[in-house]
């Protein structure tokens, strides 16, 4: 078997370069299995995050070829290999080292998110048909990969006022879960400035999971918005009905 | 000198954040407790995520007849007999509150007809048992308990190592580890401590396991003068990708099994007709684990030395909708398309039924305020584990360990923190970057894993198994000159190079537990002692620390109660 030529970021906060390495090709190798023959045979300081390689904890983040990608699910097959092969960083996020991003800014955006919390009373039944609606959602592996490509964070730098995909579709969840009873519309306003998002739909082309962020999660949560905040006939229907924005969660 | 160092202060360290550690936080917490958990990786990469098929809970949700009695057969059953039988008969009895509880905290599961949780068959469980949600159960009950604990205030130190206990004479006081991010040490002061570090397969080199399961939990414990027990048992999941290379190992999950999939050899032969008539594909995993490794080994193997597992008599779409993770998986690492033809696979290392001894009511190890949940704990399981009993058992015991600590907590004063251990502790994470010459810690894995994987794997003998012990031994003296590259700034090499020390002292633990085990239960098989032994069905081995030596006794396991033995015997 060839080799394969990979061009990879090794650098922290105050910068890198991207530096060659040459890795021989098994069948059915993927990125992660490169860089791992790397950290094994040449460079083993070279930081990189992974845990389960199977597409399910989604640490593995990176931009392969410019594309952002789960290393752990890029074939090497699929890659042209005439060419070198580049790895680097989400750009989205600082560096911390090679690979290796600070991503701890999500964190702090999902702690702002209210939590499940059940109707009063409620009785602990539900339709299939109801959580199928809301099980895609939930199949996010948080690889933050949708955050990485969203122009309101990755140009904009808009951290501060958005919270970005990857917490729209979790509010999705929570929202569409059939028993919650909170609203959590006054906080997709004004603290993750949902209206900033002009659905172009990157997120979407990315998602590993397959999650129709933009038509699925985020226009649904938009009208919610409007109904809540901008139609006054509607915002009193749904303060009657179940969720009423008066009872959003600070 | 703890002024040198950065510190935090805690009632209840927690050192792992997959379900038992959060579940335990959870806990430890509702009891009025300061909880610190600290992890290896972020916050919701742990293990757990990995889990798919689903949570063991006589609910009887789909088959009326089911109750918690017949559950604690089956585990008992399951692990032939070797069990701690209070736990077996605590877990039984609590899961399903543990399951609703979740469901209470947000975890959506898949329904039955009327609306209540949907349960499915597995291997050994007599009755549709495992609650779930399509393929990825674990991944919605890490992301439910990972919630719950951060609203409620929990303080997690992420991509945090612990690299030693710390204590106050018998008891822990406190540990020490290192940001990965920095490499810059940390002390945390602790009453008690929570150990929910999981596995060990790391060890071996075809593993369904992530890089964090090296035996660390049990190391530290073992270190720190904590009893391990039923180290021999190993559990080699009987479905890993075998083909390609790079996907060696990854988990095809037992729910395909449990929703109708079938086994077949190069043949076409359904060979399990020949294990197990009875329970065929859905008998116990050290039983289809052997059965494939004898296919294969006979001759009756796949191309790449495995097993066809088939599901695509099942319409398509119903395969997509219950085992989508298996879907995309195979589609996207294999180019094979489940829904039209077989899976190739074959044994992998995914499961450690020994661990840290504990008391079954508390999750309390024989040291003063060391506690063990989940994975890293012992007992529950004896010889081998029915597939949905471990998310079970991390809810459980989980609950267990984290009020427990919290009691313990109450009842003591902060223990002190002796200079000498910090200083210790920071000596052995520096030496390696001192040495001008060593081997790299990345070639004395590959060693490890091919050792262990040849010599401690499904089928054991005398001689393979001195063998292995002798290499295991050899490789903890060249471990100690280990050198390492780099600087401290998140350095996996390093990393790695103090993960070797937790994995050679598991490994030396299980290889000398399974060479005194002259009989074959459950996932230990000894070749040269294929069948069950009276004496040692009624006995445990139990390793214990003796100054640097590593100590192996027995203990007999304890009495049944009668009402109790009458549930095995209907």
């Amino acid at each position: 078997m060839p080799d394969a030529t990979f061009k990879i970021f090794r650098g922290d906060r105050d910068g890198g370069e991207l530096v060659e390495y040459q890795v021989p090709i098994a069948p059915g190798m993927v990125v992660l299995d490169a860089l791992h023959y790397i950290q094994g045979h040449q460079a083993p300081d070279l930081a990189v995050r992974w845990n389960c390689k199977a597409g399910k904890c989604g640490s593995c983040s990176a931009e392969v070829n410019g594309r952002p990608r789960l290393t752990c699910k890029t074939r090497m097959d699929a890659l042209p290999l005439d060419k070198p092969i580049t790895v680097q960083p989400m750009k989205s996020f600082p560096v911390i080292k090679d690979l290796v991003t600070d991503v701890s800014w999500n964190y702090e955006v999902n702690r702002k998110i209210p939590p499940f919390t059940p109707r009063p009373n409620v009785e602990w039944k539900m339709d299939q048909r109801d959580v199928d609606r809301v099980q895609e959602f939930r199949k996010c592996i948080e690889c933050f990969l949708c955050q990485n490509v969203c122009h309101v964070l990755r140009d904009h730098e808009k951290q501060e006022h958005f919270g970005g995909p990857r917490f729209f579709v979790r509010i999705a969840g929570l929202e569409m879960h059939p028993l919650d009873g909170v609203s959590r519309t006054k906080l997709l306003k004004d603290d993750l400035g949902i209206g900033l998002c002009n659905i172009t739909k990157c997120c979407t082309e990315v998602c590993p999971e397959d999650i129709h962020i933009t038509d699925n999660s985020i226009i649904p949560l938009k009208e919610r918005v409007i109904d809540d905040f901008y139609d006054p006939v509607r915002w009193f229907l749904r303060k009657l009905g179940g969720k009423s924005a008066a009872s959003s969660v600070e | 000198m703890t002024e040198k160092y950065e510190t935090h202060e805690h009632d209840v360290l927690i050192i792992g954040a997959g379900g038992a550690g959060l579940r335990a936080a959870i806990e430890a917490l509702a009891q009025g407790a300061s909880v610190g958990v600290v992890c290896k990786s972020l916050l919701g990469k742990a293990h757990t995520v990995m889990a798919e098929g689903g949570i063991a809970a006589a609910m009887a949700n789909v088959d009326p007849a089911d109750d918690w009695r017949t559950h604690f057969r089956d585990t008992m059953r399951g692990g032939k007999f070797l069990n701690n039988w209070r736990m077996a008969q605590l877990h039984a009895q609590e899961a399903p509150e543990r399951v609703r509880e979740l469901e209470r905290w947000g975890a959506l599961f898949d329904r039955t007809s009327d609306g209540e949780i949907l349960q499915r068959a597995f291997g050994g469980h007599t009755f549709k048992r495992l609650c779930h949600v399509g393929d990825r159960t674990g991944l919605e009950m890490i992301r439910t308990l990972q919630d719950r604990g951060v609203h409620l205030g929990i303080d997690v130190y992420m991509e945090c190592a612990i690299t030693r206990l710390l204590k106050d004479g018998e008891r822990v006081s406190g540990a020490f580890g290192y940001w990965r991010e920095q490499g810059r040490f940390v002390v945390f002061k602790a009453k008690s401590i929570v150990m929910a570090t999981g596995g060990i397969g790391k060890a071996w080199s075809i593993t369904s396991n992530s890089w964090e399961y090296t035996g660390d939990g049990m190391a530290l414990a073992y270190d720190a003068g904590a009893e391990l027990m039923d180290m021999e048992f190993v559990q080699f999941h009987p479905t890993g990708m075998v083909w390609p290379p790079g996907v060696q190992g990854i988990l095809v999950t037992e729910a395909v099994r449990g929703e109708g999939g079938v086994l077949r050899n190069k043949d076409g032969e359904r060979f399990m007709e020949r294990y197990d008539p009875e329970k065929m594909e859905l008998s116990t995993r050290d039983v289809v684990a052997r059965a494939i490794y004898t296919e294969a080994k006979e001759g009756r193997g796949t191309e790449h030395g495995g097993a066809y597992l088939d599901i695509s008599h099942k319409p398509a779409d119903y395969v997509k909708k219950k085992l989508p993770s298996m879907y995309h998986q195979f589609r996207e690492l294999a180019d094979v398309d489940i829904t039209k033809g077989p899976m190739e696979v074959g044994p992998t290392c995914h499961y450690m039924m020994g661990g840290i001894r504990v008391a079954a009511e508390t999750a309390q190890s024989n040291v003063p305020g060391l506690f063990a949940a989940g994975e890293a704990a012992a007992g529950l399981h004896g010889s081998n584990r029915l597939g949905g009993n471990s998310l079970s058992d991390l809810l459980v015991f989980g609950k267990r360990a984290g009020f427990a600590a919290a009691e313990q907590a109450k009842q003591v004063g902060p223990g002190q923190i002796e200079d000498t251990q910090i200083y210790e502790a920071e000596r052995e994470m520096l030496s390696p970057f001192e040495r001008t010459e060593g081997e790299s810690p990345y070639q004395l894995h590959r060693e490890l894993q091919e050792k262990m994987h040849n010599l401690v794997g499904i089928f054991r003998s005398e001689e393979d198994l001195e063998q292995g012990l002798a290499a295991v031994r050899q490789l903890k003296q060249r471990s100690a000159n280990v050198q390492v590259e780099g600087s401290r700034l998140f350095n996996p090499g390093w990393h790695l190079a103090r993960d070797m020390k937790s994995m050679l002292t598991v490994s030396e633990a299980v290889t000398l537990s399974a060479l005194a085990r002259k009989e074959s239960r459950g996932a230990h098989s000894r070749i040269d002692y294929p069948k069950y032994d009276e004496t040692w069905g009624k006995q445990n081995n139990i390793i214990s620390r003796d100054g640097e030596e590593m100590r192996l006794s027995q203990s007999p396991t304890s009495e049944m109660p009668g009402e109790l033995k009458v549930l095995l015997s209907e």
